[in-house]
């Protein structure tokens, strides 16, 4: 039965996936870079539990992200917060901050949704740019990681990075039993057809505002996380570009596909950090010096990767996956089992 | 004589400058089959949206039960007892057909929100959906995606998810439209078995549905409520044949689809 295997075979797939991740910094990746891999994938996926509910792009996640980040690092500068609180207080943020956008934008769709939640997130970053707190243009600098429930030192990068990893998988599979719980079938029900749900007594907006709240909150997570594991937290990480990052990877990675956000964070973020080396390799392979300066147009490098994206494999790379795997272990008779999430 | 359930008092509906129903006084019997007929445009969907409170009127009252809907919510008065469906097929075509039914089930069991639940909970469902998928046949293809059933059962499924609200009224606009003969024959009979214990308002282009289950029929022609009576009593009104088949009336050959 062709179900079976394909569960079998997803589940094979993720336990790859996870010793990749459990083995990659005695691979040869250097932990720091994997912290970041890790919180941008984190970031992808709560970016995603929305995209994919409710079909809406949200341009304001970047305020969650940096705000997240910002209280993260203020709180364990200015108060000596442990690692575990100032995580915890980057949750709650996302969590106060999404009730209020998403009180204020959910009832709109489309691109009027995208518009609004722009607008509010530039307001963030208008006050982040005012704030002496935020330190300004220098953003904040020298975070200590601190110790882990005062026992694991986060100042070590090995540490850092399997916490990092601990507390995404946990995420992980957090937003995979969100999915598969009675919410999750409510959201997927609203999103085919919401004017029969609300025929049959429900209030989408509620449905819909919890779900922007749950993602907001993970969001800020990702940059409690990210400021934590990195240290600093600029302006550039409540910069809108950067919610557009997140709808990036989630587009490459695969929209619909519960692996796809972190696929694609992968790819991005090692892509971003590894193109400048990219770049020097391809101009003494070809002899074409522009080549060598590749490193300084990241924006025009992911611009590339999107059009390419979009034009070629518009599943993203698990949906393209997933579609040929589905392809050859069904060869002809007509797929009708039960739905399947990714 | 049995009492009124649903009452519309000079209800009116305007689109800019157009009016789509215009002061429609409709009075349903509990219990009744009220089959709603007209040509195509007369505003029989636009009187739907207003009674379920997915368009506001423009000027007059509805009343259900005696009180009045205008200040609900439509997912308000859906809880209160009214379910509509729609004139295109409207299933949730990611769910299974199973999940399409538990999903109108699960609110009343107030899980809806737990998204840190497994969706196991809503196996207790289960006996109930699968009695509610039998009464419409659908039982065989209960864990098919509700996408890949063929028009005719999309609609029963419907029909099938919109008996699992319980409804005390239910608002069935064109059920048959778009199914071949066998799955007509068995949706009319379908609609006359449940609507025992229920009223039922539906819209409806099949005369011969319509002669076999409506109890009372409206016409309605252009915004108005032209005529109001049993099958007999509407069939032979001067006014209704006009606008059918009257020779004077030449658009009338355009709208009656
Ligand atoms: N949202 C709307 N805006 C403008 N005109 C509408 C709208 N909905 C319906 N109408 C118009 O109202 C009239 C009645 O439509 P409708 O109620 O769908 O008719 P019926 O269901 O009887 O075929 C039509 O002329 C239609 O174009
Ligand atoms: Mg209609």
């Amino acid at each position: 039965m062709m179900s079976r295997r394909y569960a079998n075979l997803r589940r094979l797939s993720y336990g790859v996936l996870l010793l990749a991740m459990l083995a990659a910094p005695w691979a040869g990746l250097y932990p720091v870079l994997g912290i970041k891999i890790l919180c941008y994938a984190l970031f992808a996926c709560a970016f995603h539990l929305l995209l994919g509910y409710t079909g809406l792009a949200s341009l304001g996640h970047a305020a969650f992200l940096g705000v997240g980040g910002y209280m993260a690092g203020y709180g364990i500068k200015a108060w000596s917060l442990s690692p575990e609180l100032a995580l915890l207080t980057g949750l709650g943020i996302g969590a106060l901050m999404g009730l209020v956008m998403g009180y204020l934008s959910i009832r709109r769709s489309g691109i009027y949704f995208t518009m609004i939640t722009l607008a509010l997130a530039q307001l963030v970053y208008f006050l982040c740019v005012q704030m002496p707190q935020t330190g300004g243009e220098d953003g904040l600098q020298g975070i200590s990681r601190g110790i882990l429930f005062g026992i694991i030192d986060l100042q070590n990068d090995m540490n850092m990075y399997y916490a990092t990893l601990a507390i995404g998988l946990i995420a992980f599979l957090f937003i995979a039993r969100v999915v598969r719980s009675p919410f999750g079938q409510s959201m997927i029900a609203i999103k085919d057809n919401q004017a029969r749900a609300i025929s049959l007594g429900y209030h989408p907006d509620r449905y819909k505002l919890l779900v922007f709240t749950l993602s907001a909150s993970l969001t800020g997570l990702a940059g409690a996380l990210k400021a934590i594991g990195l240290g600093f937290v600029t302006l550039s990480d409540v910069h809108w570009m950067t919610s557009g990052h997140a709808l990036l990877m989630t587009l490459v990675g695969g929209l619909g596909t519960l692996s796809g956000p972190v696929v694609g964070a992968v790819v991005l973020v090692a892509l971003e950090n590894k193109i400048g080396q990219l770049g020097v390799m391809l101009s003494q392979l070809t002899g074409i010096n522009w080549f060598a300066t590749l490193g300084e147009s990241v924006i025009m490098v992911m611009g590339i990767v999107f059009v390419v994206c979009v034009l070629t494999f518009r599943r993203g790379i698990m949906g393209e996956l997933d579609a040929f795997v589905r392809r050859v272990l069904t060869p002809t008779s007509t797929r009708s089992s039960k739905h399947d999430d990714e | 004589m049995t009492q009124e359930i649903l009452g519309t008092r000079r209800l009116s509906k305007h689109f800019k400058g157009f009016t789509a129903v215009n002061e429609v006084d409709l009075s349903v019997r509990k219990g009744h089959i009220h089959a709603l007929v007209g040509p195509n445009g007369a505003g029989k969907t636009t009187l739907f949206n207003l009674l379920t409170g997915f368009m506001t009127p423009s000027s007059g009252e509805i009343h259900f039960n005696g009180q009045s809907m205008s200040t609900l919510r439509p997912s308000q008065i859906a809880q209160s007892g009214i379910v509509r469906s729609f004139q295109i097929s409207a299933v949730f075509g990611s769910l299974s057909v199973l999940d399409n039914v538990r999903f109108a089930l699960q609110r009343e069991m107030g899980v809806s929100f737990f998204f840190w639940r497994s969706d196991r909970v809503l196996n207790r469902l289960n006996d109930r959906a699968m009695e509610l998928l039998e009464s419409v046949g659908l039982t065989s293809v209960a864990d098919h995606l509700a996408d890949s059933l063929p028009y005719g059962r999309k609609r029963a499924l419907e029909l099938a998810t919109t008996l699992a609200m319980n409804p005390t009224l239910m608002l069935l606009d064109e059920p048959t439209q778009g199914m071949g003969y066998e799955d007509v024959d068995r949706v009319t009979r379908l609609i006359k078995q449940v609507a025992a214990g229920r009223t039922v308002l539906m819209v409806e282009h099949n005369m011969k549905v319509v002669s076999a289950i409506a109890d009372t029929i409206s016409v309605l022609q252009r915004g108005r409520v032209i005529a109001t009576g049993t099958y007999e009593e509407v069939s032979t009104n001067p006014q209704v044949m006009e606008a059918y088949l009257g020779p004077t009336s030449r658009y009338g050959e355009g709208d009656a689809a």
